[in-house]
């Protein structure tokens, strides 16, 4: 989903920064919260941010003939919501900008936006929606995760469609880029929410106090949980 | 039930696996002499900008010299992840069960 260096021309780089540094600095300011009231969620913290190191460093092939990278954004979002996300989200681009020449310094903003903000703030309101929905656990993991991976890439879309509209306009621009990135995606984003539902299943079974503190689910349905794992 | 998640995530990936093998043998199958298949998306979207004759305004500060070098980032970057997943669910295991 990386645009890459020197790929949008001025102002859009420019708006993207606009856009995503207030959500950084609001999950900066979170994030610092967090650690200093609750010292025992650092662990899970490093861990969703591991998520993203992991997933974002894998190319897979997918059904278009192209290879394209999961994001592991979703199961940040599902924990610490969608800023602190995005800052994890942030680490990453800058480590792969930086050694990797993969999305760019200047690009940073649009990428931030895309795989930091968009796919975790729909993670995040789907886990919120599907819980008060009552619906299983492990489902609303799943969905959260793979449609924000999804949702990263459309956004990436429109991004380019945006600044690249060419002569036949805006739709059409999306379209050919839809095609590029969100086709490419789908399987990849199957897997990425299972994958995350699965390691969702070990925290529950591992740091259930964690969640409860998180108050991400009740003491009541990690029991429910855990008891149809034993 | 205590394993129908871990099956289901297995069967996912299988039936990934098995979908990229009958696509790659269809594409390589097509592929022109000197074509090479399974580029990254980053790149497709690149060069359908650039097709319209976009010339790109800057450049990444370093690129790694080579495939191989590129490969040696992205596998330490998925290291790095890994360390720190195993140890801490490692950890939370090893309490659990000394508690």
């Amino acid at each position: 989903m990386h645009i890459m260096e020197g790929f949008l021309p001025s102002p859009w780089w420019e708006i993207w920064f606009a856009v995503s540094i207030p959500f950084i600095l609001i999950g900066l300011y979170q994030m610092n919260r967090l650690v200093k009231e609750n010292r025992e969620t650092l662990p899970l913290l490093a861990v969703a941010g591991a998520f993203v190191f992991v997933l974002s460093s894998l190319k897979l092939p997918s059904v278009t003939g192209s290879c394209s990278h999961p994001t592991g954004t979703g199961l940040g979002a599902i924990l610490f919501g969608p800023f602190i996300a995005s800052v994890l989200g942030l680490i990453v681009l800058i480590y792969q900008a930086l050694f990797l020449a993969h999305g760019g310094l200047t690009t940073l903003g649009a990428n931030v936006f895309s795989m930091g903000i968009a796919g975790p703030v729909v993670a995040y309101l789907i886990y919120k929606a599907g819980t008060k929905a009552g619906i299983n656990t492990y489902v609303t993991v799943f969905l959260a995760a793979a449609l924000a991976d999804l949702f990263t890439y459309v956004v990436t879309s429109v991004q380019l469609a945006l600044a690249f509209p060419g002569e036949a306009g805006f739709f059409t621009a999306f379209q050919a880029f839809a095609a590029i990135f969100a086709v490419t995606q789908v399987p990849l984003a199957i897997v990425e929410g299972a994958v995350i539902a699965l390691v969702f299943k070990y925290i529950v079974q591992l740091k259930p106090e964690i969640l409860t503190k998180l108050n991400l689910l009740s003491e009541k349905t990690i029991r429910t949980l855990q008891e149809a794992a034993a | 039930m205590k394993y129908t998640l871990e099956i289901a995530v297995a069967a996912i990936i299988i039936i990934f696996a098995a979908v990229f093998l009958v696509q790659n043998a269809a594409i390589q199958a097509n592929l022109g002499e000197g074509e090479e298949a399974w580029g990254g998306a980053d790149g497709g979207a690149a060069e359908l900008i650039e097709s319209s004759g976009y010339e790109p305004w800057t450049k990444p500060l370093w690129e790694p010299p080579s495939g191989e070098i590129e490969s040696l980032f992205f596998s330490l970057q998925a290291a790095i992840g890994a360390i720190i997943i195993g140890y801490f669910f490692g950890y939370w295991r090893g309490s659990r069960k000394t508690a």
